[in-house]
């Protein structure tokens, strides 16, 4: 799978593709998308990353163990119920705000930092399993 | 009413708990002098308990409690009436007396904050058991009291008898507890109240009930189990492994009544049957005789003391059956008779074994001399056990009489059997507690002298209490006896028996009794030496049983557990493909209920169709490959196609996540095979590739046909169109698949991306299983060389 036009090509595919999976996650409240796909797109750029130049470059370019961010996004979505307590709703209910950034309005919400947890644990678990596999030792 | 507010009650009823958890830390602090001050919480218990006699005698009933699980209908609570209030004192009593023995008994023992802790929390579980009004907390604690006993009897754990003792006795006692809590249950169905205060006025309805023999069996299997009745006696004289103190308190004077006390409390209940004045009596019989036999087999003080043990719970059995009025006051008496005897001589036995380091009664003798007081202890004891006056086991053993003696066969053959146990029974008491002290001195292991004031007494405030209770036999009968015995038959009664005789029967069979036990006493070495024999000739016994079927539990486990985890994937993965297609067509096919087939599109367009005809030629792709890695990638064309055909069909969301889930798929099995290092190409023979076939085209079938029926029913559109409608609205998305996904069924997604996670976890830890430490990229352009 070493050859030069793949392994020259992949980093930019790779970087491609995790910005895909970023507008496909942030697009995914109204438009066909969402956490769940965007971290498959993004578990598939770091595999092609890893089958072209090898999966130290990629640990190294995550620099979080694949586990520990899947970890991080399940604790994510779990706040991101939890923060409805504060609000005295209850669990998981969908909060929102909308700040004025640079003249925008932006549509943040508790939705969002859920969906995010997802893409996260999609990312995180699909692409330790990927990268274990492709780190085989040499026979 | 009661001036004592229901706080208090609960209070006292966490004392021994509260007092478990201070244990190791104040025997850390104090030694064994911990003990003076931890027997302060029994005490306190006592006394607490003690401000209801009065009430009690007068015929009142206390109850009290909390809310539990209000949904369940379940409370905290509990009833003092005669019966338990005897019970709660003779527990906290003796359990006072108790906790000083132990401190004495093992002394400077490392693990004796822990055997403290073990012992309390026993007699808080025991306090539950006879306070309890509520049948779920009922069986909360008589299942506790199995687990503490276990954990003591196990207490010197590095002995591998202990170990068995405790798990038998948790076996047999734990699984009486599950019979019991059925029992209870039905019970519970037949009547519809829960609390043992309401249920005494539902006797005849639950006697009437068709399920009244099922409850009745199920109650026995737990009492019976607990009163270690034959054919379940034997995990008693095992449980002797425990230290001494557990003897006494749990196997003799507590928790085997446990059984007897769920007999009496239900006497009103499930009494007065055929059933009940059948069964009872048989097993309560033959424990009482069997037990004795057996007793007179041993030489160990400790192993004589627990069989008779066994027989003395087998009488009490027999009187509860009978249930006439003479019968429940000789029960009351005998029990509490027996509590304090059985205690005393079982501190007596360990006082011996402390102090002179043997407790086989052959090897002891002419001990009087140099253990005065234990002396007197022990005669005080064994006189109250012999039936004796002026002890209050005299009284109990006229009152057997009473109830016994009727002109016709049946009563006068259970007449019979009280003589041959209570002779027997004197032979024993006599045998603990002369022989040892009488006769020529022997030798013993260590040098005999008089233990310490912690451990004389206890024995000798029971054998003493055993005395007073009889001389002031009005005030026992005024407090104890007569509020008891009312509360086990329902009614009124009082118990009027005392020391002065009365010429009658009752007399005469305490004379033949008397006359029995002196002939048996002075030939027991030849009775010893007969039972012996008889016992090898029969050679089997429950004790050899029990482990049989354990031996035969575990070997059924391993049979079974061979059967169905083979440890080959291939039968797994052939019995879920079966268990699946069986599933699908299953139902199909036994209700008759076929799909019609679809009717082909009119209005097929040319690119919907090239579509379609990609879906087969992807699989024909797979079939003939020519190896693995070729197959891998044609079923990704298949997937593909699907892919579209969600596109064509207006779900992009699905076709979008069938793309992506297609492509890791293969990259990953693509991975995973170079892996695995199988041979590239599939070497099948041809059978097996024709049953692989037919349980694919099985289950492949079994799908087509079970979508096609769910297509077929009217469509329910309620939820999509709330969906629809409110997505918007309520949750500000347009993407309606999304908004469900995050928000309207978030708690869902959480719940499937742990498990997503928990899945990558476990992939990884099997990757890793079988992989060296240090791992290299084949491809990796970075590897700094000495990686192997």
């Amino acid at each position: 799978m070493r050859t030069v036009i793949f392994r020259s090509i992949a980093p930019y595919l790779t970087s491609l593709m995790m910005l895909f999976s970023i507008f496909v996650l942030l697009r995914g409240h109204n438009e066909p998308g969402g956490g769940f796909i965007g971290g498959l797109i993004a578990a598939s750029a770091l595999a092609i990353y890893g089958i072209a130049c090898g999966v130290a470059p990629v640990r190294r370019a995550i620099y979080f163990h694949p586990m520990a961010i899947s970890a991080f996004g399940l604790f994510l979505s779990a706040s991101a119920g939890v923060l409805s307590v504060f609000a005295g709703v209850p669990y998981m209910t969908g909060l929102w705000v909308y700040p004025h950034v640079f003249g925008v309005e932006l549509a943040l919400s508790s939705v969002l930092v859920f969906d995010v947890g997802v893409y996260l644990v999609v990312v995180g678990a699909i692409s330790s399993i990927a990268l274990a596999l492709e780190e085989r030792d040499r026979d | 009413m009661s001036a004592v507010a229901p706080g208090a009650t609960l209070l006292v009823l966490m004392l021994p708990f509260l007092a478990a958890l201070a244990a190791p830390w104040l025997t850390r602090r104090l030694g064994h002098n911990a003990a003076w001050i931890l027997a302060l919480a029994p005490l306190a218990i006592f006394m607490h308990f003690l401000g209801f006699a009065g009430q009690v005698a007068d015929g009142g009933v206390v109850t009290g409690g909390y809310a539990w699980v209000p949904s369940l209908n379940v409370s905290f609570s509990w009833l003092i009436d005669g019966l338990s209030l005897t019970f709660v004192l003779l527990i906290s009593g003796i359990g006072a007396l108790i906790m000083l023995y132990s401190g004495g008994y093992l002394k400077g023992h490392a693990q004796l904050g822990r055997f403290f802790s073990f012992m309390l929390m026993f007699m808080g579980a025991m306090l539950g058991v006879v306070i309890s009004d509520s049948f779920l907390m009922l069986f909360v604690y008589w299942e506790l009291t199995s687990i503490t006993s276990f954990l003591l009897i196990g207490f010197d754990h590095s002995r591998e008898a202990s170990r068995r003792a405790a798990i038998q006795a948790l076996v047999v006692t734990g699984g009486g507890g599950l019979a019991l809590l059925a029992g209870l249950l039905v019970i519970w169905n037949i009547t519809g109240v829960s609390q043992i205060s309401m249920l005494l006025s539902y006797g005849d309805e639950v006697r009437a009930s068709p399920f009244y023999l099922m409850a009745l069996i199920l109650v026995l299997g737990g009492a019976f189990s607990k009163s270690a009745q034959f054919p379940l006696h034997f995990w008693l004289p095992n449980a002797m492994e425990a230290p001494t103190p557990v003897s006494a308190y749990l196997h003799s004077a507590t928790m085997v009544k446990a059984g007897v006390y769920l007999l009496m409390r239900l006497n009103p209940v499930l009494g007065d049957t055929v059933w009940w004045e059948t069964i009872l009596p048989l097993f309560g019989g033959t424990t009482l005789i069997v037990g004795t036999l057996l007793a007179i087999r041993q030489t160990d003080l400790k192993l004589m003391l627990a069989y008779t043990t066994v027989s003395s719970l087998g009488l009490l059995v027999m009187l509860t059956g009978f249930g006439s009025e003479h019968a429940i006051a000789a029960a009351v008496l005998y029990l509490v008779a027996h509590s304090l005897f059985k205690g005393a001589l079982f501190m007596v036995a360990g006082l011996i074994d402390h102090e002179t380091g043997s407790r086989d009664v052959t090897e002891l003798g002419g001990l009087r001399k140099a253990m005065p007081i234990t002396f007197i202890a022990a005669i005080a004891a064994a006189i109250s056990m012999a039936g004796l006056p002026p002890f209050i086991g005299f009284l109990a053993k006229e009152e057997i009489y009473y109830a016994l003696w009727h002109i016709d066969p049946w009563s006068l053959a259970f007449v019979a059997v009280a003589i041959i146990g209570n002779g027997l029974m004197f032979v024993i008491g006599f045998a603990v507690a002369i022989k040892p002290f009488f006769g020529p001195v022997v030798k013993t292991p260590k040098v005999a002298h008089e233990g310490p004031v912690l451990l004389w007494l206890g024995p000798l405030v029971l054998g003493i209490t055993a005395l007073g209770a009889a001389l002031v036999s009005p005030v026992t009968h005024r407090f104890i006896s007569s509020p008891m015995a009312s509360a086990i038959a329902g009614e009124t009664e009082s118990v009027t028996i005392s020391l002065i005789p009365h010429f009658g029967a009752p007399l005469m069979l305490s004379l033949v009794t008397i006359v029995f036990g002196i002939i048996a006493y002075r030939m027991v070495d030849r009775l010893r030496a007969g039972m012996a024999w008889l016992l090898t000739a029969i050679g089997w016994g429950p004790d050899r049983g029990f482990d049989q079927m354990i031996s035969g539990l575990v070997g059924l486990s391993v049979w079974l557990t061979r059967l169905v985890q083979p440890g080959r994937l291939e039968i797994y993965m052939m019995v879920t493909f079966l268990m699946i297609a069986a599933a699908l067509i299953g139902p199909m096919a036994w209700y008759g209920e076929w799909p019609s087939m679809p009717v082909w599109p009119a209005d097929a367009q040319f690119h919907e169709l090239v579509v379609f005809a990609i879906v087969p030629i992807g699989l024909l792709a797979v079939i003939f490959a020519r190896d693995r890695l070729t197959a891998i990638v044609s079923l990704g064309i298949q997937g593909f196609a699907v892919a579209l055909i969600f596109m064509l069909f207006g779900a992009p969301d699905l076709s979008f996540t069938q793309f992506m889930v297609e492509t890791l798929a293969v990259v990953i099995l693509a991975l995973v095979m170079t892996r695995l290092k199988l041979t590239s190409a599939d070497h099948r023979p041809t059978w097996e590739k024709a049953v692989d076939m037919a349980v694919a085209l099985a289950c492949g079938g079994g799908f087509m046909l079970y979508l096609l029926a769910v297509t077929q029913q009217p469509f329910n559109a309620e939820l999509s169109d709330f969906f629809s409608a409110y997505s918007k609205i309520v949750a500000h998305g347009a993407n309606v698949v999304n908004v469900i996904i995050v928000d309207f069924r978030g708690t869902d997604t959480l719940g499937e991306i742990a498990v997503v996670m928990v899945t990558g976890l476990a992939i990884l830890s099997l990757i890793r299983i079988r992989t060296p430490r240090v791992t290299v990229a084949d491809n990796d352009p970075d590897r700094n060389g000495g990686g192997r």
